[in-house]
């Protein structure tokens, strides 16, 4: 089951739908337990250290992602917990104050569960940048992919 | 990073056009010569030689030599830098959930 995004031209909000092949209690377990959460959330080869992680309403969350190359950090509050529902916000340390919210519901499939997740940036300037930067990240993977072949 | 920014948009370029999309769909399938990549299109094979050298250009196609045969092979690499660039926000969130697909695994053995 793959990721579909949806990042419509001239709006600021990017909406990311995917299916889990688990229920709904433990999709949000993934995403409430720190011990859980720092073995698949972010980039690809980073490691990631959690400052402060309380998944409850009105609980906030700092954690670094890191690889050799630097540290990105990350903070953010949680408005909203509960068992189908996380509204929380998103800031990246990096550019502060471009405070970004993010819904994430999770629909019971039987067994299954499908996770949408809702994120409002604070301009389409600022959503349009997050998209960028993603792109420029993965053609340089692309690149050393390339590389790689090269060499070969 | 000019040099980049220059393939892709010769790349992207290249692709603007029907007919030269429809000779990357052909050759994805396999190589082909020139006149095995003329026979569907109702244009003229030097027309559709012209298509193939923008495409070469543009470092999407190579051309080797096979006795008499001159055939047309995709370079897989420089489509995978462009489908890359297209498609690196949601690679980066795939490769995150399907972590969590191996997280959301290992739960279900020890509910």
């Amino acid at each position: 089951m793959s990721t579909t995004i949806t990042a419509q031209p001239g709006t600021p909000f990017i909406e990311v739908t995917r299916e889990f092949a688990a229920p709904p209690s433990a999709v949000f377990r993934a995403h409430t337990d720190p011990e859980l959460i720092v073995r698949w959330l972010g980039p690809h080869g980073m490691e990631m250290e959690i400052v402060e992680f309380d998944a409850r309403s009105g609980g906030t969350y700092d954690y670094i992602h890191r690889d050799e190359r630097g540290e990105y950090r990350f903070r953010g509050v949680y408005h909203t917990v509960s068992a189908d529902r996380i509204v929380q916000t998103f800031e990246f340390l990096g550019a502060p104050g471009e405070v970004t919210l993010d819904s994430m519901a999770l629909t019971d499939l039987g067994g299954r569960t499908r996770m949408v997740t809702h994120s409002v940036f604070p301009s389409i300037e600022a959503r349009d940048a997050a998209l960028e930067s993603g792109m420029s990240r993965g053609m340089t993977e692309s690149y050393e992919r390339l590389d790689k072949v090269l060499a070969g | 990073m000019a040099v980049d920014e220059e393939a892709l948009d010769r790349a992207f370029t290249a692709l603007g056009d029907p007919v030269r999309r429809a000779l990357i769909a052909r050759l994805s399938r396999g190589e082909a010569t020139v006149n095995e990549l003329a026979e569907p299109f109702a244009i003229t094979k030097q027309a559709v030689s012209r298509h193939i050298q923008v495409l070469e250009q543009a470092g999407l196609i190579t051309r080797s030599r096979d006795g008499q045969r001159r055939p047309c092979h995709l370079v897989p690499s420089a489509l995978e830098a462009l489908t890359g660039w297209i498609d690196t926000y949601r690679l980066a969130t795939e490769r995150s959930y399907r972590r969590l697909d191996a997280v959301l695994d290992t739960l279900e053995e020890t509910p």
